[in-house]
């Protein structure tokens, strides 16, 4: 007798705690290749599985085999041409002819290659950054007022008038007023009728002043009147803004070699990787600059080499114009900007000036990563001394040093922290 | 009679009336077989059974991880299918069909899994002396919430260690002598209380200010410890390691058991498979005789069985192997074909059973044999023929590979048995045995490689040793005997 059993429901996954298993003894590999995939995507894709390679003897489990060499006979299926004592040659590579015994030997230096999932490889993004589970969870909390209808009032202006509304309150209001009056006319037409036709004059008129006194009565309910008026009732309801805009600001002279560049990517992919948790729609905006600043798409403004020197007032003020032309209401503004730091004469003053005055009440958080050489002395550069006066003045104006990865998170910390508690 | 459904749509009342029919069919030839069980899956849930060598309860290791990648990279790039079902041996006898599987496929997986496997599970004198197929799904669910609990008090890397070093010595984890006690889940569970309640009664702390007793007596008498090489290197590392902790033995244990549990599959994988195929093919067969299912259902059954049972020549892309099911099969049919219908040279092979009754016969090779013997013993001529069998021979001192010998009537003796010994045993598993443990001395422990024939291990043999060191706690060395002489390099983990 056969015992049927529907298991499809029941759990499926069985495999996923020995997959993390896996995943964790590699980890050193899979982290070499997620740092190599951060290098390769571009920021809107940042957020996406990938492949892993690891190389196959690693993950080998090692147990007593035969090697090559000695003795042996094996039998093969499907002889043509052979007769006994018949010689051939080796194949190349020593390999036996495919002898099971020896399938696994010669294997080459093949690796073995595994997808990661998004939500692996995101977890492996954070754990490079030494990001707090904290700030990798918590979704901000970012509002606006949205008006929502929300029924009807009897207060409001004639604009938001609910006309049918209105009109069936009246219609009520009538029937019920009207009720008593069209029974007592009933009541006195017919005693009118008995009065008259028992030729009973005097009654007969009496009843008649007394049915036009109530006609009249009831002429006067008011078509529409002052309680029957209803008003589309609307109310502000706070509303999470769905779009953020952040504007990617890089200085690309000379001093800025790759190493720098690759820590201004995981700066930007961090702040955007952010934003994308809490906003809808996430736009992003590159602004490289030397000595004046200009506008590019993200292959230009990761990979592209400029020479010349550095003004920095340049990028804030083509940010602040691509921000007052295309992103002046209703968006969340980020700023992002990376920077050696090197900038002269009276840039670095101006510049914090702006900042100060026009660029930071408009946007929500301003973050600035000075990159430095790992070498380099700890005299702030000019730049830093400005903008750490305007920070102490504001509050969203964050900035960090950083020559290693690990560097990066805590430029964010304020900003993560902030947002975990609204 | 009119066949009981027709197209590939199937529901489980079909299931139960293809199984009523099928079990009638089996009945009459008399199959054995335990209750069966079938569980419908999802091909997600057939990738997570394969990465488990198809246990359902398996203990967490990245090594299943590992596998489970693997065959799910496979399949979702389309290099390889997915087996129709997995039969594990246990009674009752439990299959996973997939449902995507059509009706017919779902009776042929019903035929071939439920009664064909299961028979021989219940018959094959391997399995009865070697697996309980009562006890295993209790054991299973034992070692699992053991793995678990030990991970809960020793980290999961002090447990992932024990496992991998187990794992890299499971091929020498297996008795071929000694019947195993087959534990239930309520004994092992006893046992461990009853071995933790000991260790606590006797628990005495004077013990440890005694001076060695007996210290002179055992001087000298143990200079060969263990008398006899003992080739289950796990069970030797868990009744005598030195160093290793209760819950670290039973690890051992664990892994030593499940190995013993796979072992007579490893060895009757022609068998099986071949007397499953068999009588899938024998029973579907009689089902459409018996009008009980249509063409259609017929043609596609004989497709996937052709499929099933292709043997590609050795040159060709496909090859990968004498195809077992294929082997397998073609012996099982051939000895039915000697029964009924033996020509001449079958009598002059075969006499005591050419002309014989077919179901005995196949019931008595079912039983008594494994793969290397049933070859060995019922491979026929015109087998040797049909498959084109040839045998090379790779010598060390020869430049180039020689045929030893093909299908004629010279080689039929020696591809026989040939083919054979390519299925024995030592083909397979390297002979590494324990010969000493110095128990009196730096309690190294040494182990020996009986060479054969000149040929020597892998070069991973040097990280098994290390395995083995951190299960035995002191030095290991492996020394390489051929004959009577040590030959090669001592491969040594020191302590």
């Amino acid at each position: 007798m056969l015992h049927l059993i529907d298991r499809r429901p029941s759990s499926r996954g069985r495999s996923a705690v020995n997959r993390e298993r896996f995943l964790r003894r590699y980890k050193s590999h899979i982290q070499d290749a997620v740092k190599k995939m951060v290098g390769e995507r571009r920021l809107a894709d940042m957020e996406h599985g990938g492949e892993v390679h690891v190389p196959k003897k690693d993950i080998s489990e090692p147990s007593f085999g035969f090697g090559h060499g000695g003795d042996r006979e094996f039998v093969l299926p499907g002889n043509r041409e052979f007769v006994a004592g018949d010689r051939i040659a080796r194949p190349q590579g020593g390999g036996s002819g495919g002898n099971r015994g020896s399938a696994g030997e010669g294997d080459s230096e093949d690796a073995f290659v595994f997808s990661l999932s998004r939500e692996e490889f995101m977890q492996i993004f954070f754990d490079d950054l030494e990001l707090p589970n904290l700030a990798r969870t918590e979704l901000g909390h970012t509002e606006q007022k949205k008006s929502v209808r929300a029924g009807f009032a009897k207060t409001g202006v004639p604009a938001n008038l609910a006309i049918v509304r209105t009109l069936r309150q009246s219609l009520a209001r009538r029937i019920a007023l009207g009720g008593s009056l069209a029974r007592e006319i009933m009541a006195l037409e017919t005693d009118f009728a008995i009065a008259s036709a028992a030729g009973q004059a005097e009654r007969a008129a009496q009843i008649y002043a007394e049915l036009e006194r109530i006609g009249r009565r009831r002429g006067e309910l008011p078509f529409i009147d002052e309680p029957d008026l209803r008003y589309r009732n609307r109310v502000m309801r706070p509303e999470p803004i769905a779009r953020a805009v952040m504007f990617c600001l890089m200085d690309v002279s000379a001093s800025m070699d790759e190493e720098k560049k690759d820590l201004a990517k995981r700066f930007f992919t961090l702040l955007y990787l952010f934003l994308t948790r809490k906003y809808g729609q996430v736009d992003l905006v590159f602004i490289r600059h030397t000595d004046d600043a200009e506008e590019v798409d993200e292959d230009t403004f990761f990979h592209d080499t400029r020479s010349g020197g550095t003004v920095v007032y340049s990028a804030l003020d083509l940010a602040e114009k691509i921000r007052a032309e295309r992103y002046a209401r209703g968006w969340n503004v980020y700023v992002a900007q990376a920077s050696d730091g090197d900038a002269f004469g009276a840039d670095p003053a101006r510049s914090a000036r702006f900042l100060r005055e026009k660029l930071l009440p408009a946007t929500r958080y301003y973050a600035y990563l000075e990159l430095a050489s790992p070498h380099s002395s700890d005299h702030p550069s000019a730049l830093w001394s400005e903008y750490e006066r305007v920070a102490g003045a504001t509050d969203n104006l964050a900035m960090r040093k950083a020559s290693e990865r690990d560097q990066i998170y805590p430029v964010f910390r304020e900003l993560f922290r902030k947002e975990a508690q609204a | 009679m009119s066949p009981i459904s027709h197209g590939a749509d199937w529901d489980f009342d079909l299931i139960e009336r293809y199984d009523v029919e099928i079990a009638k069919i089996a009945g009459d030839f008399g199959l054995d077989t335990y209750p069966n069980q079938v569980e419908i899956i999802t091909s997600e849930q057939m990738l997570d059974a394969y990465a488990s060598s198809g246990l359902p309860i398996g203990y967490p290791h990245w090594s299943y991880g590992k596998e489970f990648i693997r065959n799910e990279q496979a399949y979702r790039r389309g290099m390889q299918g997915l087996a129709y079902e997995i039969v594990i041996n246990s009674s009752p006898c439990i299959a996973y069909l997939m449902e995507e599987n059509t009706m017919t496929t779902q009776a042929l997986v019903i035929a071939h899994a439920c009664y064909g496997h299961n028979s021989f599970f219940k018959g094959n004198h391997l399995f009865r002396q070697w697996t309980d197929a009562e006890a295993i799904l209790d054991y299973l669910v034992f070692a699992r919430r053991y793995v678990m609990e030990c991970e809960e008090r020793h980290g999961a890397d002090a447990v992932e260690e024990v496992l991998d070093a187990c794992h890299a010595l499971m091929p020498h984890g297996v008795d071929r002598y000694r019947r195993p006690a087959a534990p239930t889940l309520k004994a092992e569970t006893e046992r461990l209380r009853v071995r933790e309640a000991h260790r606590e009664r006797d628990f005495n702390d004077l013990w440890r200010t005694l001076p060695g007793k007996n210290a002179d007596k055992r001087k000298g008498h143990d200079d060969h410890f263990p008398a006899e090489p003992q080739e289950n290197i796990l069970y030797f590392v868990e009744k005598h390691s030195p160093k290793l902790e209760p819950w670290q033995r039973e690890l051992v244990r664990i892994v030593r058991k499940l190995a013993q549990y796979f072992d007579p599959q490893a060895q009757t994988k022609v068998m099986n498979e071949g007397w499953a195929t068999f009588w899938h093919y024998t029973i579907l067969n009689r089902l459409h005789e018996k009008g009980l299912v249509d063409d259609g259902f017929m043609l596609e059954f004989l497709k996937s069985h052709t499929n099933v049972i292709a043997q590609p020549a050795y040159d060709s892309k496909a090859y990968g192997g004498l195809n077992p099911y294929a082997l397998g099969f073609a012996l099982f049919s051939d000895l039915r074909r000697i029964c009924e219908n033996p020509d001449a040279e079958d009598r002059a092979w075969f006499p005591d059973i050419a002309g014989g009754d077919w179901q005995k016969t196949l019931d008595f090779a079912m039983r008594n044999f494994k793969d290397e013997s049933f070859i060995g013993q019922y491979m026929s001529p015109r087998l040797i023929r049909d498959f084109h069998l040839f045998a090379i021979a790779d010598h060390e001192d020869e430049r180039e590979l020689v045929v030893d010998s093909i299908h004629d009537e010279r080689g039929y003796k020696r591809v026989r048995k040939l083919l054979a010994q390519q299925h024995a045993q030592h083909i397979r598993v390297p002979d590494v045995q324990v010969i000493r443990y110095e128990r009196d001395g730096d309690r190294s422990l040494t182990l020996r490689h009986h060479r054969r024939r000149g040929r020597p291990l892998t070069d991973a043999a040097a990280q098994v040793v290390a395995h083995l060191r951190r299960l035995w706690g002191f030095s290991v060395r492996l020394e390489t005997w051929d004959g009577e002489a040590q030959v090669g390099d001592v491969v040594e983990c020191a302590a």
